[in-house]
């Protein structure tokens, strides 16, 4: 059934190859607005305080149903990233639990490590369509998979609105390609409560996430700009000496 | 080296300009006399005599080599850690990303290096297109290059596969898809491609082996191109041949420092793409795992094909000829089409400098070129349809007839006497000896 | 170049100077930079972030019993965790220094005496040597026949030195931190 499902999708690929048209979902959505970000920029970094948030509420919301498979706990404690304590990761790691096997080989459940990766809600992809009828996305890579990146993710959790009249969908959102989203709106105001105090408002919450994801699908942000710099005063320093020597040997040849 | 042993050329060999080489060290002459590498390197790396008025356009042959050696060195670190497998291959880019030592800059530098590489080679194209370096008595060299061309291509595309993201998967199940257009061979033809009945891992792990393995044919074919090139030597701005020591320079130091100096700005470039805009080269789906149940609402190659992949989706039926395989056709019609130019191309006169109508020509031809890359990366409707068929059109025509027609009709402008005589004001005075050079189209 | 430069005029000699050192400068900065390019590609053979989150391993000591070994994995090698009977510690201690290859007290290879933790990696060439095997009451090593004693002290045959007790502490009484 998959096999014959699965060369129905590739007839389909094949189709358009042949280019006489080309299917587009209603792809209507409005760009997300451009938001502010501590990281925007050539020399942006993370906000940690944003990050740890995030964390929070990735975990208190957005893990019930959302993986994030390319994640361990020792990240939150890298450099350029949350940076939590060690104490921290692994009190967080701890949290959970991880399948495993143990000396007698029977299966069982033992609390995380920070060398662990993220526990995922479902045992696979098709337990998480089975029970949501769509599986819900791995977010490890969400900010880099959209088009807006966190912008986009900001505006999608805070772009739920009534619909149209005519909307007959499971959920309206203003930033969804074709606006149907299958998942119902996730933030309301106050639904963590932030350990530093922060006001958790829909916004908040929705732009601590974003961030947070950022991070998650590129942790070495920090590291790149930081290694970017050296290496472009480098290689100006470099250019300008080379054109000088360029000078200096051409003189001869006119 | 020396041209009087060959067979006849109207060219001056370049080497016959240069200083022989010459050693008092005994070692080097132990050497010299059971395997001559050293005046081998000496003759077409340092002394080789290169028209003194090459210009930066000429820079792009040693960033071009320069580009192949790095993406050898980063692509070679990178199979340490990538695993050629379906359910593998995402989760170990991901973790070359999070986890190895300088995995994140290796693979953005190999990913936008692929990308710098092109912008590269285009440069080169044009440069060779402007100034006529296709023309007498450089075919053979022109030839290579195209096939060096072709083989770029090939391996750009199979290196997208790697990642198993959702581009990666669909680009190459649409591109594949191209070879079921031809007939009675086509679908077999698919079928042995793919290693199965859809793009899966057989697919994945040949890929993977020939991506492997197309660079060194490249780096093969470059070696041809160099060999190649040092026969007749450098083509030059003016399009004029050489005709003695007065018009060259040695390539040590002259060539090499301006070549050096070129590569650092075009690294500065391409570094600044590296570390601050890695994935604007790129596509956000293909940070999706590739998902043979469902495909992206919008699939595009990467820019380096788009104005190719803009003419595939312009033929419409012709005659007895079916839309998808004229479209298989045009667009590989539209790559080997340059391999002809050296016969397509009639005049007299190589640079395009000395031709008025016909360097506005190439000049619409290049707006051409752009409109058609910024067409393969819509989504096509009527209107989109109708410049890219427009587009495609004014291609095919301008070298199968603007090209030769040109030739016949135009009137050149005067051509220089001499590359020294341009360059230095008539200081110099020519070489008597290499005078008698006649001046070839 | 400097014999040339002797016979110029004076400021032409400056001149030459001063364009050497541009050019040996710029050679020398390239080179620096150059140099440091290369060890991404070097730096990228060491272990990565994954492997050295499995560079520690905690064991519960409480399930071994007197007399008992297990094997744990570290770092991707084997590693002996034997709790020695008092005979066996005895045994160790008595051996005079001058019968060792690679001269060691008992008490400098173990935090507490009935606890003997070592690598069990043979230091001739890698092997996993056999417990309660050999000449000696401790381990063998089949591939070249290396025999040693109750504390992992290498007695007799090829290997050069002791078995390896790798860095380890005491969590608590019952629990050790390996790495």
């Amino acid at each position: 059934m998959i096999k014959t499902c699965r060369n129905l999708i590739i007839a389909a690929g094949m189709a358009f190859a042949g280019m006489t048209g080309m299917a587009v979902a209603a792809g209507d959505a409005p760009a997300a607005p451009k938001q502010e970000w501590s990281f925007d920029g050539p020399f942006g970094t993370f906000d940690r305080a944003a990050l740890q948030r995030g964390f929070q509420v990735y975990s208190e919301v957005c893990a019930a149903c959302h993986g994030m498979q390319y994640l361990h706990y020792r990240n939150l404690g890298e450099a350029g990233g949350p940076e939590f304590t060690e104490a921290q990761v692994k009190a967080i790691a701890a949290a959970n639990d991880v399948a495993d096997i143990d000396d007698e080989g029977e299966a069982i459940d033992r609390p995380g490590l920070p060398k662990d990766k993220f526990v995922s809600p479902f045992a696979n992809q098709r337990a998480a369509a089975a029970a949501h009828g769509v599986a819900p996305p791995d977010l490890s890579l969400m900010a880099k998979a959209r088009v807006g990146g966190p912008d986009y993710i900001f505006a999608l959790l805070t772009g739920y609105e009534d619909g149209p009249e005519d909307f007959d969908g499971a959920n309206y959102n203003k930033y969804f390609p074709g606006h149907n989203i299958a998942m119902a709106q996730p933030l309301f105001d106050d639904q963590v409560e932030y350990q530093d105090g922060t006001a958790a408002t829909q916004e908040q919450m929705a732009r601590d996430v974003s961030h947070f994801l950022m991070w998650a699908a590129e942790p070495k942000l920090e590291a790149r700009r930081s290694l970017g710099i050296r290496v472009m005063l480098y290689l100006l320093v470099l250019a300008g000496l080379m054109y000088f020597v360029k000078r200096k040997v051409w003189a001869d040849a006119h | 080296m020396s041209s009087n042993n060959g067979p006849k050329r109207d060219f001056i060999d370049p080497h016959d300009l240069a200083e022989p080489f010459e050693s008092n060290n005994g070692i080097v002459n132990w050497m010299e006399s059971r395997l001559p590498i050293i005046s081998l390197v000496y003759n077409a790396g340092f002394s080789f005599p290169s028209p003194r008025n090459l210009n930066y356009f000429w820079t792009f042959g040693m960033i071009l080599s320069f580009m192949l050696v790095f993406q050898l060195a980063t692509g070679i670190v990178l199979v340490m850690h990538y695993t050629p497998h379906v359910d593998m291959a995402f989760a170990s880019v991901e973790h070359i990303m999070r986890d190895v030592n300088y995995g994140w800059l290796l693979r953005y530098a190999h990913a936008n290096g692929a990308s710098f590489f092109f912008i590269a080679v285009y440069i080169h194209m044009i440069r060779g297109l402007y100034y006529g370096s296709y023309k007498a008595p450089r075919e053979v060299l022109w030839i290579i290059g195209v096939a060096i061309y072709l083989a770029m291509m090939a391996t750009g595309f199979m290196g997208y596969v790697l990642p198993w993201g959702q581009m990666s998967l669909w680009g190459v199940t649409v591109i594949t898809n191209l070879f079921s257009a031809l007939p009675l061979i086509g679908e077999p033809l698919v079928t042995l491609l793919w290693g199965g009945f859809s793009v899966d891992n057989p697919t994945l792990n040949r890929f993977f082996s020939l991506h492997y393995l197309l660079p060194f044919v490249i780096a093969g074919l470059v070696a041809l191109h160099i060999w190649a090139l040092h026969v007749p030597g450098n083509n030059n701005p003016l399009g004029i041949d050489v005709k003695g020591k007065q018009d060259t320079l040695s390539f040590w130091p002259y060539y090499q420092i301006k070549d050096m100096f070129a590569l650092v700005l075009f690294l500065i470039v391409f570094m600044g793409f590296v570390f601050y805009a890695p994935n604007m080269l790129g596509h956000p789906d293909n940070y999706i795992e590739a998902n043979p149940m469902q495909t992206p609402p919008h699939i595009v190659p990467e820019w380096y094909y788009l104005p190719f992949y803009a003419i595939l989706r312009s033929v419409p039926d012709i005659l007895f000829i079916p839309a998808k395989l004229g479209g298989v056709i045009a667009m590989f019609g539209a790559i080997a089409i340059w391999a002809l130019m050296p016969w397509l191309d009639t005049s007299r006169v190589r640079s395009s400098r000395f031709r008025p109508v016909w360097r506005w020509f190439v000049f619409i031809f290049l707006a051409d070129m752009l409109v058609l890359g910024w067409l393969g990366a819509q989504v096509p409707n009527d209107v989109l349809v109708l410049i890219g068929q427009l587009c495609t059109i004014y291609y095919f025509a301008f070298f199968l007839i603007i090209m030769p027609v040109m030739g016949l009709i135009e009137k050149p402008k005067p051509l220089p006497t001499s590359i020294a005589d341009e360059v230095l004001g008539g200081a110099a005075a020519p070489d008597g000896a290499a005078a008698a050079q006649e001046k070839r189209g | 170049m400097t014999a040339d430069n002797t016979q110029s005029a004076h400021g032409h000699d400056e001149d030459v100077t001063r364009r050497d050192i541009l050019y040996v400068g710029t050679a020398a900065f390239a080179a620096v930079g150059g140099g440091a390019a290369v060890w991404p590609l070097v730096d990228q053979m060491n272990p990565d972030a994954s492997t050295l989150a499995l560079a520690s391993t905690e064991v519960n000591l409480s399930a071994i019993t007197e007399g008992q070994s297990v094997t744990i994995m570290w770092r991707g090698t084997p590693v002996f965790v034997r709790h020695r009977t008092a005979a066996e510690i005895e045994e160790a201690r008595a051996v005079p220094m001058g019968d060792l290859p690679d001269p060691q007290a008992d008490d400098e290879r173990v935090q507490k005496p009935e606890w003997l933790i070592m690598r069990a990696i043979c230091t001739h060439l890698g092997c996993v040597p056999l417990g309660e095997q050999g000449d000696f009451n401790g381990w063998f090593c089949p591939c070249h026949g290396s025999h040693y004693d109750t504390a992992g002290r290498i007695r007799k045959g090829p290997a050069p030195k002791n078995l390896e007790v790798p860095p380890y502490e005491f969590l608590s009484d019952s629990v050790i931190k390996i790495g």
